[in-house]
């Protein structure tokens, strides 16, 4: 049986983390293949991941790890 | 599903060195996990310099309870749960009221309809070298209720697993994939109306 488009929109999350069962997997995927606006909710989604899990996405402030074990060595100088 | 990923060897190592004495080794302890512990921050506090403070703050307390740890989570989960911590706790100290976000839509609503797409199916990773990007990308976490970019920060930022989010914050899994469901979703809703737009200008240059 198809699933409709609420159910991949409350899916999407588990299908991306391949954590939906198979049955279901692939009457997700039937459903993409001819589905424009599931389709493209699922690349963009998927897009977003990709982004976001970039480590140039969020970005450390510069000299922040020097800052980090000046400060950490400041501790050790004082409790020695 | 991904396993729980099991502690590093060195790590362990790296620790008995410590506890016998060898304080030096703390840093190669931490540097691995030094983003981690600021990005959990910033999620939380949304402030740069405030971040910074509670990483910092964060390494010293790891270091001076490094004999609680107990080796049964990863290190880096155990360091980024104090982060959390430290961050709650400022926050609270700063006794901000923090104005949740506006009531976004959220899939389980079922007037629910996702953003439609005009032209974002794909955006290269190199346009990440674009400070315009990534400003859009803390624009969109930072709207999100604190509760799903907690979530989605672990997940898909860190990419810790559903197991280990879980733990950091002390939620169920199937509470975990709620969130992050309505996490995920919120922040391609906000990105396509914000990068499609974006993306449309430059190519119309």
């Amino acid at each position: 049986m198809e699933v409709s488009c609420h159910e991949i929109w409350r899916e999407i999350s588990n299908y991306l983390d391949n954590d939906v069962d198979p049955r279901l997997r692939e009457r997700m995927e039937q459903h993409f293949a001819h589905c424009r606006h599931c389709a493209a909710l699922l690349d963009s989604t998927h897009n977003v991941l990709v982004l976001i899990g970039d480590n140039r996405a969020f970005a450390l402030p510069a000299d922040f790890s020097k800052r980090l074990y000046t400060k950490f060595a400041a501790h050790l100088a004082a409790s020695r | 599903m991904a396993t729980q990923p099991q502690p590093r060897p060195d790590e362990h190592a790296l620790i008995e060195r410590i506890r016998a004495g060898d304080s030096e080794a703390f840093y190669d302890l931490v540097r691995p996990h030094e983003r981690a512990i600021y990005v959990t921050a910033y999620s939380i506090l949304q402030d740069p310099s405030e971040a910074e403070d509670v990483a910092q703050e964060t390494v010293l307390k790891a270091f001076r309870n490094l004999h609680q740890f107990r080796g049964e989570a990863r290190f880096g989960t155990w360091l980024v749960t104090i982060a959390i911590n430290e961050s709650r706790m400022r926050l609270r100290s700063r006794q901000r009221v923090r104005l949740e976000s506006l009531d976004a839509a959220v899939p389980d609503d079922p007037d629910y309809v996702p953003i439609q797409l005009r032209d974002w199916r794909e955006i290269p990773s190199q346009t990440l070298e674009r400070q315009e990007l990534r400003e859009a990308l803390t624009r969109a976490l930072a709207a999100l209720n604190d509760k799903y970019r907690e979530v989605l920060v672990l997940r898909d930022v860190q990419l810790l697993s559903v197991a280990e989010t879980a733990e950091i914050l002390g939620i169920t899994p199937g509470n975990v994939k709620v969130r992050l469901l309505r996490a995920r979703l919120q922040m391609r809703d906000r990105l396509v109306t914000e990068l499609g737009g974006w993306h449309l200008k430059r190519k119309g240059k």
